[in-house]
């Protein structure tokens, strides 16, 4: 008998609200080591303001926890100092500044330790080759695509330790977002944990080990993407 | 596994220096106008004296408004407090110069601290809204603080810029120091753009929460802005009082914003050689059109308008043109 997998992130009741309004209702998510877990669901159902609860961005009740601590509410800083790193919606690169300065952003916390900051940047130089060709390129003047892989090449630099990822797909083309996907799955492959919140469900679920849907804030089913005969079968949960 | 592109690291992370010939032009331009006023000297000596004070001030400005895209309606407070603390003390206590001119910025810091705390919570129109009445507040202390500012009167005779018994008197020897500090305030905010803080005020202007989500502190990193824009207001203050060896609250009133504003996005906000051009422009400019008489305040309008309309993020932004080379979508 094989014991189970040691979760890595987990959430209890989370809630969270924007002013009145509650956008998330106590969601029970977790993400074990080495896995690839989609959120799936509709528009406003409530997905990105889960990836906002877990970094303390929103207003919360109940818990996240990683590695079994509970994280810190309404502190990003502490909670992506413990290696929780969002990619936000929209990517939120720095558009004025060059590729090279947003790749040394995502190394803020590092300081002045030069030989980790080479080993960091050779890493995701290697996993983008084309963020190494325009290192000296203002990263608003980049495609959607590069600016995508400058975001999560920025999240790397970092050193995380799960990766969350909000709608990576936004906006791009299906060959962009094909090539995106391959890179998810590259970094599954090395270990890195993943949540990857996503609109497009039959990118997110070819790469996913697990998939929760949420509508309208609250988590309805918890899927194995192989047990799905059809993406079809997912339409009744969102109508459910 | 793909291969690194074949560049060595510093090449890689773009650190070294790339000087093009364009963007020295926006100094050898403002060394040359220096350089003009510094040989005739008299009148438009003054004029650039005043014109580098300014560059002080506005470089202050940008770290916090074109770095940090904060907005502040109310360094012209702290420019008021390093300038009356200057000047008090070296009139009323008999201080000598620097250490007055020090106690000044330490003063307009502190202060900015205090205020800074609770006022940056806010944001955009909020923030600058809460800046404009700092700014007013100081005003009003200024004038109704007689025993100590001498209200509206003034306080004269405050001595000139010097060291010890040294005192810069001539308008050749005023500039030279001048040139020096506006020099070094600007080699400052050239260090801390390329520093991490830089870079972390330029995060935060760029998206608080995506600064946030890596892990940055962006009160802190707000309020540290803030407390090195009101040093450099400060020390412009100060500089201002004892160029001209008197003030009064009229000096650094809402005039003083305006000013500032337009000299920092004629310039070119969130450039370094900004403020630099951009006060020697707007200094000179009125003496420029002197000689349209009852027009001069029309074209000097006009003058700004085509600017603003023509290089709208700043002359100093021709100059400082990032590469743009690939493709975008």
């Amino acid at each position: 008998m094989t014991a189970a997998p040691a979760r890595i992130l987990e959430t209890q009741a989370l809630t969270a609200r924007y002013g009145h309004v509650q956008a998330l209702s106590a969601a029970d998510i977790h993400v074990c080591a080495g896995e690839l877990v989609a959120v799936l669901g509709p528009n406003g159902a409530g997905k990105s303001t889960l990836l906002r609860a877990i970094l303390g961005l929103a207003s919360t009740t109940g818990t996240a926890s990683f590695h079994g601590t509970p994280l810190p509410r309404q502190d990003p800083v502490a909670v992506s100092s413990r290696g929780v790193v969002l990619v936000p919606e929209g990517r939120g690169i720095f558009g004025p500044m060059t590729v090279s300065e947003n790749l040394q952003l995502g190394a803020y916390r590092l300081r002045s330790d030069k030989a980790e900051y080479e080993r960091r940047l050779t890493r995701v130089l290697a996993l983008f080759p084309r963020l190494g060709e325009r290192l000296s390129q203002t990263a608003g003047s980049m495609s959607g695509g590069e600016q995508q892989m400058l975001a999560i090449g920025r999240a790397l630099m970092s050193d995380p330790k799960i990766l969350l990822l909000d709608e990576p797909s936004l906006g791009l083309a299906p060959r962009v977002i094909a090539e995106i996907m391959e890179k998810l799955a590259l970094l599954r492959d090395e270990g890195l944990p993943i949540l990857l919140v996503e609109q497009k469900a039959p990118a997110a679920l070819k790469l996913a080990q697990r998939a929760y849907v949420l509508v309208l804030g609250r988590i309805v089913a918890c899927l194995d993407p192989r047990d799905l005969s059809s993406h079809d079968d997912l339409a009744k949960y969102y109508f459910h | 596994m793909m291969t690194l592109p074949n560049t060595t690291s510093t090449e890689r992370a773009g650190l070294l220096p790339r000087a093009r010939p364009l963007q020295l032009l926006p100094w050898a331009v403002s060394a040359a106008i220096v350089g003009y006023a510094f040989v005739v000297g008299g009148y438009i000596a003054t004029v650039i004296a005043f014109a580098l004070v300014y560059v002080v001030f506005v470089t202050g400005l940008n770290l916090f408004m074109g770095f940090a895209n904060q907005v502040s309606f109310g360094q012209n407070a702290f420019a008021g407090l390093g300038g009356y603390a200057s000047a008090i003390l070296t009139t009323t206590y008999n201080w000598p110069v620097l250490p007055a001119m020090i106690a000044g910025i330490l003063l307009a810091v502190v202060i900015a601290l205090i205020i800074g705390y609770p006022t940056l919570r806010l944001k955009g129109h909020y923030l600058a809204m809460a800046t404009l009445a700092i700014g007013l507040i100081t005003y009003e202390i200024a004038v109704e603080w007689q025993s100590m500012t001498q209200g509206y009167l003034g306080i004269s005779g405050i001595p000139p810029l010097g060291i010890g018994s040294y005192e810069i008197i001539s308008d050749r020897g005023q500039l030279a120091i001048l040139s020096i500090v506006a020099l070094l305030a600007v080699f400052i905010a050239a260090r801390i753009k390329s520093s991490r803080m830089g870079r972390a005020f330029l995060a935060l202007g760029a998206s608080e929460n995506a600064a946030l989500a890596l892990g940055i502190n962006v009160s802190r990193t707000k309020l540290i802005a803030f407390l090195t824009a009101a040093a450099f207001a400060a020390l412009a203050g100060a500089l201002f009082v004892h160029v001209v060896g008197y003030v009064s609250p009229e000096v650094f009133g809402l005039h003083m914003v305006i000013l500032g504003f337009t000299m920092l996005y004629v310039g070119g906000i969130g450039s370094i050689a900004g403020p630099l051009i951009g006060a020697l422009l707007i200094s000179l400019l009125p003496e420029v059109l002197r000689g349209f008489k009852d027009y001069q305040d029309l074209f000097y309008g006009a003058a700004l308008i085509l600017l603003l309309i023509y290089a709208p993020r700043g002359l100093a932004a021709f100059f400082e043109r990032r590469e743009r080379t690939g493709s975008a979508s």
